[in-house]
């Protein structure tokens, strides 16, 4: 593994992402987070939908609860932010895990139709949960900032963090890949029902994958909404970022590792040249809208895979 | 011998199709079956009762002693029991390396990964595929595809195999070709239950036949009784020389 | 106890115009294999389509379904050959991502145009009085009107030719185009026979209810669910098990707050996918033959 050249270009990619903003360039830094994120959801979603074929349009889910998770054992347990997320991260995988094991045994289209209602029924337990704050959420003191040296510098600690975890998610979806599991759930993607004859445990497999794809957005939400010092379901819950991820992972190459990536900082690039002309939210979507179109009609492979089959020589080196 | 599989009393319905109709045959270690029938007698049917695609209506499968019944397909594979399709079913946008590293990792040995690349060259060389290792499955033709299908499932290094028609679509050449390897194949210890068309090859290949006609079985012995069966002649095969004609 | 019962039977007529919407569902599914995910926002669709005739033009609320008919069956026909038509027979995953894409551009553009005010139709309508109870006179016309569209529907299905090669297509596309049936057309006629009935559904539903943009989204889950509990692709199980979730409900509502409902009807959505693929009236046929 330490012998492939993906291994190290992953690394380098890490550091120069962490060094861009110098730590003090603050404005780049709050867009290189919203990078981090983006790449983190669509890598993480990459494991269902570019792996195993499975569309999960309600993603959000796991950053959501992640996030709620964390703020809850930090505001209300007083747990250190470490701790928070670790758990944070665990619970959700484990609650995917279970949750999994139940709607993979559905097929594309019905595992699909499910996604859309998680988040949906997730969003409305919520909204109604009191000990997480109702529908007006939890805040959190800024108290909580001073085990890492204060509002300023923790801001700092969070941007490291989440560059961590976009980095282990690039990492988990280049193992998964090369491992006895990527190639069962490859399998499973190019032809279910085949894979199955030849010994391959579609359900349980289906199911890790989803669990797996659940743990670091859950600790990507933790870190997200700790930054933010709130949590409340609308922005928990807002299927806006998983349908980013998913146009993004679309666009980049589904099923490749670079896709995700490449995708991430093309559709920022797009956006942020939106909001130059349009500030409103809604034109965000209809562009993704007419974006996701035109590449599942003419380009379903993406970019990655357009290049991949012009240079057959660029999977030597990439993934 | 120690029955391989034991098929009792097979039945499946659909609505108020009976597909299958307690239909009992058993295939012993090392043994070569052919099950041969009309269209439509219900051979893929069996197939997919036994491999658990499938649950039957009634009776029992058994394989090395173990009840499957209805278990699904993976189960059945784990068991060491593999199976080609009628209509090739390859991992299209997967190498043939993968494609049969897949067959591999899953099969009864549950091999490691670079063990399993291992056993799936040794797989694709079989059937001669050693030179197309690299090359999208997609880009095989019918008879490399069909080939894939083979090396995919022996590369699961199973104990018995079931071969869905694997010889239709092939020229004379590639079907003397095929007809060797799996020859080959028993050479090493394989077991092969069969469906196929070409009457020459699966009656020179097989140590017993078992003809099938509407779901229910009409004879079963060697290729030369079953051949001279006035029932099958009567039903299907039409020169009861054909177990004489070299293939 | 009569609460309860006169709950339940206005619950039956709500019931029904949910089977109309997942009549738009499960039609278009059961022809071409398709899930239509633009189903919400031609729902949404709809109402707005009432509420801008009957605000423009002055014109009874009743009066606007045919428009609308009409003009959801144009829109299905023009969705069909923007997003579905170069899907068909490609995995299903890329048909979902398809109509997913156009639901975006649908719901943006809605949000940029009217926000995520409240709307309302007003009808005014007798009603029909029982002791304490009265049924409002909206909703026992939707359900008449369900029952005369879900009538047509059925005569053109089962009685005029073009039904009858819907019904071929549905069955086996590929048969259907061997024996001289022009399957494109047919697709694309009953996309928007299956957009026609998600747009009606939604004008029926905004006399009943008040609505914004973002509206389409739980009655797009309920069709969902009605269409899972039905069965997908069978048109009659729809109907019937719309007026069931109606029931439910009718029978539920009393007794907690509005956002729970969501929560269990999602919470069976799931539940019958898992245990009944075949939807809740499986239950009586034979097994599945395919795991």
């Amino acid at each position: 593994m330490l012998r492939r050249p993906f291994f190290w270009i992953i690394a380098v990619t890490i550091a120069l992402f962490a060094a861009a903003p110098h730590g003090s360039d603050v404005e780049l830094r709050e867009s290189l987070i919203l990078a981090a994120v983006y790449i983190t959801l669509a890598s993480n979603l990459n494991l269902m939908l570019g792996y195993a074929g499975y569309v999960n349009f309600g993603s959000i889910v796991f950053f959501g609860l992640g996030g709620y998770f964390c703020v809850y054992f930090m505001g209300s347990l007083g747990w250190g932010l470490a701790s928070s997320l670790v758990v944070s991260g665990v619970a959700v995988s484990a609650a995917a895990l279970v949750f999994g094991l139940g709607i993979l045994r559905l097929r594309g289209v019905h595992f699909a139709l499910a996604t859309i209602g998680v988040n949906e029924a997730v969003m409305a337990f919520v909204t109604n949960f009191e000990p997480w704050g109702g529908s007006t959420g939890i805040y959190l003191s800024p108290e909580l900032f001073q085990p890492l040296g204060g509002p300023a510098s923790a801001l700092w600690v969070i941007y490291y963090l989440l560059v961590a975890i976009m980095g282990a998610s690039l990492y988990l979806s280049y193992f998964i890949k090369r491992s006895k599991f990527g190639l069962g759930l490859l399998s499973i993607g190019q032809n279910e029902d085949a894979a199955a004859v030849l010994g391959v445990p579609a359900p349980r497999y289906k199911a890790l994958a989803y669990s797996a794809s659940a743990l670091l957005p859950a600790v990507a939400g933790g870190l997200y909404f700790f930054k933010g010092a709130f949590v409340q379901p609308a922005d928990a819950f807002d299927l806006t970022l998983s349908t980013e991820a998913i146009v993004i992972t679309m666009l980049g190459g589904q099923g490749t590792i670079v896709g995700p990536a490449l995708g991430a900082y093309l559709y920022e690039e797009l956006r942020g040249w939106l909001l130059t002309s349009e500030t409103f939210a809604n034109f965000q979507l209809v562009v993704a809208g007419v974006l996701l179109l035109l590449i599942v009609q003419f380009a379903p492979e993406g970019l990655m895979g357009f290049l991949y089959r012009r240079f057959p020589r660029l999977r030597r080196i990439l993934e | 011998m120690t029955a391989l599989l034991e098929v009792s009393e097979l039945s499946k319905r659909f609505g108020g199709l009976h597909a299958v109709e307690a239909l009992s045959f058993s295939v012993g270690e090392g043994e070569i079956l052919g099950l041969i029938g009309p269209n439509g007698a219900g051979k893929s049917t069996v197939f997919n009762l036994i491999n658990g695609v499938f649950a039957p209506s009634a009776g029992r499968v058994a394989f090395r002693g173990e009840d499957i019944t209805g278990a699904a397909p993976y189960r059945v594979a784990r068991l060491g029991l593999a199976r080609t399709h009628q209509i090739v079913q390859p991992f299209a946008g997967m190498s043939v390396l993968d494609n049969c590293t897949v067959g591999a990792c899953f099969g009864r040995e549950n091999l490691p990964l670079a063990k399993a690349r291992q056993a799936a060259r040794e797989a694709a060389a079989l059937v001669g595929l050693e030179k197309r290792l690299d090359a999208p499955a997609l880009e095989l033709t019918i008879a490399g595809k069909k080939r894939l299908e083979l090396a995919r499932a022996l590369a699961a290094r199973p104990a018995l195999l079931m071969l869905d028609e694997v010889l239709a679509g092939l020229n004379p050449t590639e079907v003397a070709q095929m007809v060797e390897t799996l020859r080959t194949i028993r050479g090493r210890g394989l077991s092969i239950l069969m469906i196929e068309h070409l009457m020459q090859a699966i009656m020179s290949l097989s140590d017993r036949i078992v003809v099938l006609t509407s779901g229910t079985k009409l004879s079963e012995g060697s290729p030369a009784q079953v051949a001279h069966d006035p029932a099958v002649i009567a039903a299907y095969l039409g020169d009861p020389e054909m177990v004489r004609r070299p293939p | 106890m009569l609460g309860i019962l006169a709950s339940l039977l206005d619950g039956l007529l709500v019931g029904a115009v949910y089977g109309l919407a997942a009549m738009g569902i499960t039609f278009i599914w059961g022809v071409m294999d398709v899930v239509n995910l633009t189903h919400g926002a031609m729902i949404v669709a709809g109402m707005f389509g009432v509420y801008l005739l009957v605000s423009a033009m002055g014109i009874p609320a009743y009066a606007a379904l045919l428009p609308v008919l009409l003009a959801g069956f144009f829109a299905g026909v023009a969705l069909y050959w923007i997003a579905i038509h170069r899907m068909i027979g490609r995995p299903p995953l890329m048909s979902l991502l398809a109509t997913f894409a156009v639901n975006l551009v649908l719901i943006g553009l809605g949000t940029a145009t009217w926000g995520t005010v409240l709307f309302n139709v007003s009808v005014s309508l007798p009603g029909f009085s029982l002791g304490r109870y009265t049924f409002p006179g909206t909703h026992i016309m939707a359900a008449v009107l369900t029952a005369v569209i879900a009538g047509v529907l059925y005569l053109f299905l089962y009685r005029t030719r073009a039904g009858k090669a819907v019904r071929a297509v549905a069955a086996n596309r590929e048969a259907a185009e061997l024996v001289g049936i022009p399957t494109t057309r047919i697709l694309a006629l009953s996309c928007g026979l299956g957009v026609a009935l998600a747009g009606v559904s939604g004008a029926l539903i905004s006399t009943l209810f008040p609505f914004t943009v973002l509206s389409g989204d739980a009655y797009q889950l309920k069709s969902f669910v009605v269409t899972v509990l039905g069965g997908m692709g069978n048109p009659t199980g729809a109907l019937v098990a719309g007026i069931a979730l109606g029931l439910f409900e009718g029978l539920a509502t009393p007794f907690m707050p509005v956002s729970w409902t969501l929560v269990i009807e999602f919470v069976l959505f799931v539940l019958v996918l898992i245990a009944f693929p075949g939807g809740l009236i499986s239950i009586g046929r034979r097994r599945p033959a395919v795991r």
